[in-house]
């Protein structure tokens, strides 16, 4: 007897328990075995480039928190950054350290969600997620601290950020940092050698080293892809050459490798603000710059090592108080131009697997 | 695990469903100029109570409004106040709602967590059709609410009260998990009052 | 320390191996003629000492006399970084060849420009709308898109 089958097409997403926001993907299934895919976005397109064309560059900042939502101070930090390198701004000692304190818990808190996510999508249902959220909240509890609020932080302003921090935030933030190594070695100790895991997730979705520089990855994506290149190092912008740590790198670019780089990352991290809160000076945490200030004409490109990868922002100014051009260097999106490629060939299953080690963030993607 | 790897030519031809959908988003776009009124006519009535309805009102009214079942439905920056939410500080478990279904046809609730696009627009009014009755919704944040910052946007839908009928608005950028679990108690105050004479309104 | 090369020396090399194609080239600036774009582009990548092999960001600026595409390029191996600009002057239908051949980075930026701003790209694979839905009218990110 002879059985006729052919290839279907399906939809996954836009809603979907597994995919990480609104995102479709068109899969042509032969089987369970993927054969061609097409990624669908634009479902969160709100056009934050054109709307920022309209408003003055302090009045930016809240669109900037809004792109990556789980990072919303390292996107505050790259955008003022730029700003400040467009319009020749000095930022005090004080506010340069504080920034990388900021930058370096968001990085902790973004990976959280991010290794909590992926191991939801390998099937551990709810439990390893739910750990890292207990300890999330205790990030979100000391950003609360600071500016009031859990999501959207809105602190950094052009020439520094917008208040100083309280005796009690300093005192939170060294209980935290004690604490921290203690539970990255707990689920360390749960989930590394976890035979689910690894049969899940070792050798799955390989992304070659050629490949990954072609596509312009960035972050953890390509670092686990055997290539050393972190902006922190490379092109160390605020105060982060004053501060001694490692790039974590993997061996071969599979998701077991970009889960281990995230985790990795948490480790130096902490080591990260244990150094800035010792080398913590006093002194004003802001310069003094307009509300609505004039910037000189001309363009930059201020970039920085987000969660997620190389955040840039292209501005293009005129003169006036509001960018003429506004552009954003979203590493997600560039990081999904390999996902087409590591998919093909694997299951349906491997697919959402492969797509969340990924780790994207919609509001990024699409902008 | 054995996997074998094809090689297929670059472009896959959708643009004929491509097509299709972006007629289904301006025709969308074209009927939502006004915003759909909220369903709140059942709660000024006075009615005729009957003893025995009565208490079966309540004991249905009760049974539903504590055990919601939410939809995941969770395009932006609010999905993640909602996750924490259900996660174990700010338990939504109390309530009787930790399972979202991942499926509209077995949920009651959606709690709309994020900006809704013109291009999303038609998906989610399916979403909705898809649930059964009776089924409430929670416009949540003020991107839920009105279009929030990205209201003047060209691509932004003002408000999900242009594309299906709304219940409980929760505002906030995002609303604390606080504000979701009150908003959840307006919701359960809000079924308390309805009747089985009155189905189907 | 990632290093801005000077666009007047990368200009002066370019020169030699493809007279006549450098618009205008100063410290900061580095303007190439469109129909040049491609082999200019590969030239930077395949040559020793310049090695660009890492595509950091293309976007497009709409000057209304003509839209401006940026490309940075980034060298991993010897850590230096060059922004290369073409114009394109047309308004109604401007063109562009893709790079797509080389880094294949460009892919969906290009995508974005061309749903965005109007410029297509010759050669590449999949040019259709992305963020926007298809039969949507005019490109919003225009100086001159009028939205009602």
């Amino acid at each position: 007897m002879v059985i006729k089958t052919e290839p279907f097409v399906i939809n996954v997403g836009p809603q979907h328990p597994s995919t990480h926001g609104v995102f479709r993907m068109r899969m042509t299934l032969d089987g369970e075995v993927v054969v061609d895919m097409e990624p669908v976005f634009g479902y969160l397109h709100r056009g934050i480039e054109k709307l920022a064309e309209e408003r003055t560059y302090t009045q930016n900042i809240p669109f900037t928190d809004r792109l990556d939502y789980l990072s919303s101070m390292a996107n505050n930090l790259a955008y003022v950054m730029a700003v400040e390198k467009l319009a020749g701004i000095s930022v005090p000692e004080r506010a340069e350290y504080l920034r990388v304190i900021m930058a370096e818990l968001q990085r902790i808190a973004s990976h959280l969600i991010a290794v909590g996510a992926f191991l939801n999508d390998c099937g551990a249902f709810m439990t390893p997620i739910l750990y890292m959220i207990r300890e999330r909240e205790k990030i979100l509890d000391l950003f609360e601290m600071v500016c009031g609020q859990r999501l959207t932080y809105n602190y950094m302003r052009v020439g520094g950020l917008s208040h100083d921090i309280s005796e009690e935030f300093l005192s939170a933030l060294g209980k935290f940092v004690k604490e921290m190594p203690g539970f990255i070695d707990e689920y360390d100790q749960l989930l590394a050698e976890n035979e689910i895991l690894l049969a899940r997730s070792k050798g799955v979705g390989i992304l070659p080293k050629e490949l990954a520089i072609n596509i312009s990855a960035s972050g953890p994506v390509l670092r686990g892809s055997r290539v050393k290149w972190d902006i922190r190092k490379a092109d160390p912008y605020s105060v982060y050459d004053h501060f001694d740590f490692e790039i974590p790198t993997g061996s071969i670019g599979d998701c077991y490798d970009r889960y281990r780089v995230r985790i990795e990352e948490m480790r130096q991290s902490v080591r990260i603000i244990k150094q800035a809160m010792e080398q913590l000076p006093g002194g004003e945490v802001r310069s003094q710059v307009l509300q609505r200030f004039h910037s000189p004409v001309g363009e930059a490109y201020g970039h920085i090592e987000a969660p997620k990868g190389e955040l840039g922002f292209y501005l293009v100014s005129d003169g006036s108080i509001a960018p003429y051009r506004f552009h954003i260097r979203a590493p997600s999106l560039i990081n999904l131009t390999a996902l087409r490629d590591m998919i093909i060939g694997w299951k349906l299953a491997d697919a959402i697997i492969i797509f969340g080690s990924i780790d994207i963030c919609m509001g990024e993607v699409d902008r | 695990m054995e996997v074998k790897k094809q090689a297929l030519p670059y472009v896959s031809s959708f643009t004929e469903i491509d097509r299709a959908e972006g007629k289904a988003i301006e025709e969308l776009k074209v009927r939502s100029q006004e915003p759909i009124p909220d369903p709140d006519r059942w709660l000024d009535e006075e009615l005729h109570r009957h003893v025995l309805l009565a208490r079966l009102d309540d004991i249905i009214n009760w049974a539903r409004r504590m055990s919601l079942f939410p939809v995941t439905f969770a395009p932006a920056c609010c999905a993640f106040e909602m996750i924490a939410t259900a996660a174990s500080r700010f338990d939504i478990s109390r309530f009787g709602m930790e399972i979202f279904r991942g499926s509209p046809r077995q949920a009651d609730l959606m709690i709309t967590a994020g900006t809704l696009t013109w291009k999303l627009a038609p998906w989610v009014r399916r979403i909705y059709d898809q649930m059964a009755e009776p089924k409430w919704v929670i416009a949540m944040g003020a991107c839920a609410i009105s279009g929030g910052t990205f209201t003047s946007s060209y691509s932004v839908v003002p408000g999900y009260n242009r594309i299906i009928p709304v219940d409980v608005y929760v505002p906030g950028c995002p609303p604390r998990p606080e504000a979701l679990l009150y908003g959840i108690r307006m919701l359960h105050s809000k079924i308390a009052k309805r009747s089985v004479l009155q189905e189907g309104s | 320390m990632t290093v801005t090369l000077s666009g007047r020396e990368v200009a002066s090399k370019l020169e030699k191996q493809f007279p006549g194609s450098i618009i205008e080239s100063s410290e900061k600036n580095l303007v190439v003629r469109s129909e040049s774009l491609l082999e200019i582009a590969s030239f930077l990548k395949t040559t020793p000492g310049l090695d660009f092999d890492y595509l950091t960001c293309i976007t497009a600026v709409d000057y209304l006399d003509y839209f401006e595409v940026v490309y940075h390029l980034t060298s991993l191996t010897h850590n230096h970084s060059l922004f290369v600009k073409a114009r394109c002057y047309e308004r109604d239908n401007p063109t562009l060849p893709s790079v797509v051949s080389l880094w294949r980075g460009a892919d969906f930026q290009e995508r974005e420009i061309y749903d965005l701003m109007g410029i297509k790209f010759g050669g590449h694979p999949n040019l259709k709308r992305i963020f926007l839905w298809e039969g949507f009218k005019g490109y919003p990110l225009r100086k001159d898109y009028l939205q009602w």
